[in-house]
């Protein structure tokens, strides 16, 4: 770790920071109860939408009809993705020519661009035509992220409202989110990328001449506007397979921060929103503290292995005062590397401009973990925050009682309902990930896929199902995803990760919003303070990692063990 | 203050024996349905003794480390049931003795009891239906709960209360309650019942304190739930973990798969949980006060608002003297000497207090009558006006407006000090009384409200818990503000009808708060069916009983401060041994993990942080300290988390200081001294 280093990682937090209070302030007038706190502009251009559409933004849903509204958009949403990548060989925009997609790859990519997790098991730039780029997977990069922005706003009514039956129109919600927020942000980003020499442009591919005389194809397309909102939306799916590593995805050192600043931004400010929104904004910061200290630790621990690089180097002449540089990219470093592996784990983005399988065992520990603990740190837009809440009731409720009352979060109080719901939305990612990981463990054809034996091996089948029910979809490179089984289960492991989770916490949320909101006094357990932070950082360590530990026990903990005594696989 | 029934100690022998014996037989399955964390437990137990009788019989595996194993997840679940055996013992013996009040009983019940005037038949108690008249004469029990309809008795209700003292019951009135089981002293009254057979007031009492029919209250089913969960969530975790150590060729033997498996599901709060709801309704029954359900206990603990009527829970019930104000020419010393000579006969509360403020603090001699026989005048009515004649001497007192007709001067006329005596008194809430002697006026005698010593400092300690305290008077409002900010209650209602204390708690309810508060008349009945925690008094009626949802048989008013600290307690102790189970689990992944993969990667033993002997020292020690933790933590389920009124965020951070870091580390310690012990048995 070096000084400067460290103070590129600070400056990169500072300016997130920066921007995310302002920006949460916006967020939470642009969805405020209260119509005098609303913004002016959005009406006129909303109203003409609704009326397209015959929507009447004034009735409200109570938290069945909003998930139902969800759920019906997201399956139409997968229907005719999966029919524009089964047909895009018939469809125009293909100046490559590339054939249809395959039905266990469309089926799962279809599901990973609208659960928000946007896995890849495929190259962008030898299987996608462009217009399955744009009008598929960027139409869904917008619209995943705004139904997770609107998920968490009627999460956040539930507080806000009190012994109301209705958490707000899911319709509302969704065009305010797409049209007001991730439209002009990516507008501005895909400007500055564009700017920074990320190329923008609709033609396929333009042939080079390499020094050996030899023709060489290279892919571009319309990249600056699809990398704008894969990080704005913490979507991830890159238009090359080599994602943000790849040199016209992600130029230069600016491009890089300016990367990290984008997929941090909403999901910083949605927390401040939540507080504000509450009426409480000391309560967002807290959330904001506790996501903070987890992912700062992780990028530090990251920074620190990787630094610290891989003893076995040394004996191939490698200058151990470089670290660990493997499947990394020189011009961005160690430390902005470092910071980028965390990041886009504790948020649910998974672009990757480093090769996570190429971190040491420890540096590969830390996405792997930060994923299980529930895409909460700050986690993607919108689910994050509603995973927030959900440790926080959990939070309360474990450590509430000892202060003498029932247990109650901003008022409302957590009763046995809330439990069962709770409870029901953090059971899901042990049970996929482990459940699904077991199995592929034992079964040759999943087997067949990975590239390396022993914990290594372990890691990537673990690394893989992590991805794809935390909705991250980083790929921790190394496991041959595109296979029937992997496409299928990774697939059902997804939509899990997304909708088995989510609906268990829109029912608390209608249980909440129904409750009446309780006065706080001196006896209200105080949840925006210190303590509280660092309570929380303990339940989200203790009751979402301490069930994966024996897992990692056999893969990257086993493996950094073993690296230091010198075994590699 | 209330006092505390004789409890029997925390661990006396005979309830210790009885318990252990129904330990065993609350290892039924289908009871133990109940707990899932304590199930679960129950039946890997009963799988690794399987196995345990497999490896014996074939001879292969370790059968001396499985058989260990098996015995401790054994007493795991033994030491949940024992705990729960306990806390159900304190309870048994005290309905044995309720139910020896309730043995068969004889009933006078009139044929027609519309005609009181008829005959009467003699029936069983068990036999009366709810609208039955009966007699009851002196020396009967009375068979039922009921409310009497005519006559007037004294009754001993020492079976339910404990208090020997004999009280008044009467028709009409807030006195016309009676209990079943209490026993009439003299007189006779007729009683209509109000309780069906097997639903009176001394059954419910006696369901109660044997938890037979204990259902898991709100609080206690949301906290299942989330160990439910877990157990969940852990068992996800080893049943995988198979797979996953299959394919790192490693072969985790189902023992030590159950052992971890154990150790890390909340066995310790799941095990003590039922333990500690009936130790916090035994702590209940124990201050004399019977709760109808234990949601109610548990609402307790989160009032925010304390209803508490001024007289005799504010102030003592009677005003008392506190000052002597004497016109100009007339000595203190004086002044006393004539309240003392006209109160001596007076045997109101009000008149004895000024005869020991007379005697005690200014020292004034009883008068001499010179041998001759006092004539005493006693107050009436009509004159409000009492005191003494004797030789010389003709002494009287009483209020202003009768003595000045008594010494025939208009009030203007009265010496200034006298009027400013009586506007002072009047102002600061007290009551003024005038003393004459021989037609001329000798000063005020200040009576005044007595706010009960130490109770300021009790409203202080609830503040500091986040608790209001509203005071409720008849009083005027300047007499109630007067005695609200000499009591420190945080607000009043003045000249409150009980409407107003309805609507008065329908405000706060909707503002999201849960109010306590207690009475005793029929007119309190709807403002305590209202409120969340309704205490009625013992003494009260039968509608008050019916409506709130707790009864003090102590009838004492200022015991709903301390309901509220025993709500308190029981979750503060909920709360405390489940943050301290969970925090355990950390140091026992330290002790097992190692353990479980050191044969197959020895690098892993650089976990081994503890430095335990060897893998099954580890994994038998981490069990053995799982498992003995549940008893050493009986005595504190059963007594609870001791509460101090210091706020929430005080209380938190010492709570999550003493049990979660103190979970965190304890078990290192822990299993580190057990692992020594079972090393130097050579156990394995």
């Amino acid at each position: 770790m070096t000084l400067v280093g460290l103070a590129q990682i600070a400056l990169v937090f500072a300016l997130v920071l920066a921007a995310a209070l302002p920006l949460g302030r916006y967020i939470a007038a642009l969805f405020s109860d209260n119509p005098s706190e609303g913004l002016r502009f959005v009406a006129p251009v909303e109203s003409a939408l609704y009326r397209a559409a015959g929507v009447d933004p004034a009735r409200e849903q109570d938290w069945l009809a909003y998930t139902l509204a969800m759920l019906a958009f997201s399956a139409s949403g997968f229907v005719s993705l999966y029919a524009i990548l089964r047909t895009q060989a018939w469809l125009p925009w293909n100046p490559r020519g590339f054939d249809n997609v395959p039905p266990d790859l469309a089926f799962n990519t279809a599901i990973s661009f609208l659960t928000n997790t946007n896995w890849q098991a495929y190259s962008g730039e030898t299987t996608m035509s462009h217009f399955s780029q744009m009008a598929g997977l960027a139409v869904h990069n917008f619209l995943s992220a705004a139904t997770g922005i609107a998920l968490a706003l009627a999460v956040t009514r539930a507080f806000v409202r009190s012994s109301a039956a209705t958490l707000g129109n899911f319709w509302v919600d969704m065009v305010r989110a797409t049209l007001f927020l991730l439209l002009p942000l990516s507008f501005v980003v895909a400007l500055a990328f564009v700017a920074l020499g990320t190329p923008q442009t609709f033609a396929g591919a333009v042939d080079a001449a390499t020094l050996e005389g030899a023709k060489q194809t290279i892919a571009i397309g319309p990249m600056a506007s699809q990398e704008a909102i894969k990080q704005i939306g913490t979507n991830g799916g890159g238009f090359f397979n080599a994602n943000s590593a790849h040199p016209f995805e992600n130029p230069n050192a600016v491009s890089n921060a300016l990367q990290i600043w984008a997929m941090l931004v909403v999901s910083t400010a949605l927390p401040i929103a939540f507080g504000r929104m509450v009426g409480l904004p000391r309560q967002g910061y807290a959330l904001l503290a506790a996501m903070g200290v987890l992912l700062i630790a992780g990028v530090l621990v990251v920074y620190g292995a990787e630094t610290a690089g891989n003893p076995l180097f040394a004996q191939f002449g490698v200058d151990p005062a470089m670290g660990n540089m493997e499947g990394k990219e020189v011009r961005f470093g160690q430390a902005m590397s470092a910071m980028f592996v965390a990041v886009t784990t504790g948020l649910s983005c998974g672009a990757v401009n480093a090769m996570h399988a190429a971190l040491t065992p420890l540096g590969g520990f830390v996405p792997l973990f930060l994923i299980q603990l529930g895409e909460v740190l700050p986690g993607g837009v919108g689910s994050g925050l509603y995973g927030m809440i959900v440790f926080a009731i959990l939070s309360v409720f474990v450590a509430g009682l000892m202060v003498g009352r029932t247990p109650e979060f901003l008022g409302k109080k957590i009763e046995a309902r809330e439990m069962k719901l709770a409870m029901l939305a953090i059971l899901i990612l042990p049970l996929v990930i482990l459940g699904f990981s077991a199995v592929a463990a034992m079964l040759p054809a999943a087997l067949a896929s990975l590239a390396n034996a022993g914990p290594h091996g372990l890691s990537e089948i673990l690394y893989a199902y992590s991805s794809a029910a935390g909705n991250n979809g980083s790929a921790f490179a190394g496991l041959n995803a595109n296979t029937p089984w992997f496409n299928v289960t990774t697939g059902i492991a997804m939509a899990l990760g997304r909708f088995a989770y989510v609906v268990p916490v829109m029912a608390m949320a209608g249980s909440l919003v129904g409750k009446t909101r309780a006065a706080q006094s001196a006896g209200t357990f105080p949840t925006d303070g210190p303590l509280f932070v660092g309570l929380l950082v303990g339940v989200i360590v203790i009751l979402g990692g301490l069930q994966f530990f024996p897992a990692l026990a056999l893969g990257p903990i086993v493996e950094q063990v073993l690296m230091l005594a010198g075994k590699t696989f | 203050m209330s006092k505390q029934a004789s409890a029997p100690h925390l661990l006396d022998g005979k309830i210790l024996g009885a318990a252990a014996l129904d330990a065993f037989r609350k290892l039924d399955p289908r009871r133990l349905m109940r707990n899932p964390v304590i199930f679960v437990t129950e039946v890997v137990a009963a799988l690794v003794t399987i196995l345990w009788l497999r490896e014996i019989s074939t001879g292969a595996g370790a059968p001396f480390f499985s058989g260990q194993i098996a015995l401790w997840l054994w007493f795991t679940v033994l030491f949940a049931t024992f705990a729960e055996a306990v806390a159900e013992g304190r309870g048994k013996a005290q309905a044995a003795s309720l139910r020896a009040t309730r043995s068969d009983t004889h009933a006078k019940r009139y044929l027609d009891p519309i005609n009181l005037g008829g005959l009467y038949q003699g029936v069983n108690a068990l036999d009366l239906r709810v609208g039955d008249v009966v007699l009851v004469e002196a020396g009967d029990i009375i068979p039922s709960d009921g409310e009497i309809v005519e006559g007037v008795a004294s009754v001993n209700e020492s079976a339910i209360t404990g208090e020997s003292a004999p009280v008044i019951r009467e028709a009409g009135g807030d006195r016309s309650a009676v209990t079943g089981g209490t026993t009439v002293l003299s007189d006779w009254i007729k009683v209509r019942v109000t309780a069906a057979p097997g639903s009176t007031f001394i059954d419910r009492m006696i369901a109660l304190v044997e938890g037979a029919e204990r259902q898991k209250t709100p609080n206690e089913l949301a906290l299942s739930i989330l160990l439910a969960g877990m157990t969940l969530i852990f068992l996800i975790a080893v049943v995988t973990l198979w797979g996953l150590a299959g394919y790192s060729g490693t072969n985790v033997p189902v023992v030590v798969l159950v052992a971890l498996l154990v150790t890390l599901i909340p066995t310790t709060i799941g095990g003590l949980l039922s333990a500690i709801g009936i130790a916090g309704m035994d702590r209940l029954i124990r201050f004399n006060v019977v709760a109808t359900s234990g949601r109610s206990v548990e609402a307790a603990g989160d009032v925010d608002t304390l209803l508490l009527d001024k007289t005799g829970t504010i102030t003592f019930g009677n005003r008392m003297a506190t000052a002597f104000l004497p016109v100009a020419g007339v000595s203190e010393h004086d002044l006393a000497a004539a309240a003392l000579a006209s109160s001596l006969a007076d045997e109101t509360p009000e008149g004895r207090s000024i005869v020991a403020l007379a005697r005690v603090d200014f020292g004034a001699a009883d008068p001499d009558f010179a041998g001759a026989t006092p004539v005493i005048v006693r107050f009436a009515a009509q004159t409000r006006i009492s005191g003494v004649d004797f030789p010389g001497h003709s002494i009287r007192k009483g209020a202003i407006d009768s003595i000045l007709r008594h010494v025939g001067l208009p009030l203007e006329q009265t010496p200034p000090e006298f009027r400013k005596a009586v506007e002072m008194v009047a102002s600061s809430g007290g009551t003024p009384l005038a003393v004459a002697g021989n037609g001329a006026l000798l000063g005020v005698i200040h009576l005044k409200d007595i706010v009960k010593p130490s109770i300021k400092e009790r409203f202080a300690a609830l503040r500091a818990m986040g608790i209001r305290t509203v005071m409720v008077t008849g009083d005027n409002p300047v007499t109630a503000a007067a005695i609200a900010s000499e009591a420190g209650v945080d607000d009043f209602l003045a000249e409150a009808t009980p409407e107003d204390k309805l609507t008065y708690i329908r405000k706060e309810q909707i503002g999201g708060r849960l109010i306590a508060m207690c009475g005793d008349g029929t007119n309190d009945a709807p403002a305590l069916a209202q409120a969340d925690v309704g205490v009625a008094m013992q003494t009260g009626t039968q509608a008050a009983r019916e409506a709130g949802n707790m009864v003090d048989l102590d009838s004492n008013p200022t015991k709903l401060i301390e309901i509220v600290e025993i709500g308190k307690q029981l979750l503060m102790t909920r709360g405390s041994l489940t943050t301290f189970s969970i925090a355990n689990d950390v140091a026992k992944y330290f002790a097992i993990l190692p353990a479980l993969f050191v044969a197959t990667y020895p690098q892993l033993g650089a976990l081994n942080v503890m430095r335990l002997a060897s893998p099954q020292s580890a994994i038998l020690s981490a069990v053995i300290f799982n498992a003995l933790i549940i008893v050493a933590l009986i005595p504190l389920a059963l007594k609870g988390v001791a509460y101090r009124p210091v706020g929430a965020a005080a209380l938190l951070r010492r709570n999550l200081l003493v049990y979660g870091v103190g979970g965190l580390l304890l078990p290192f310690v822990g299993i580190k001294a057990i692992d020594i012990v079972v090393a130097a048995l050579h156990l394995a």
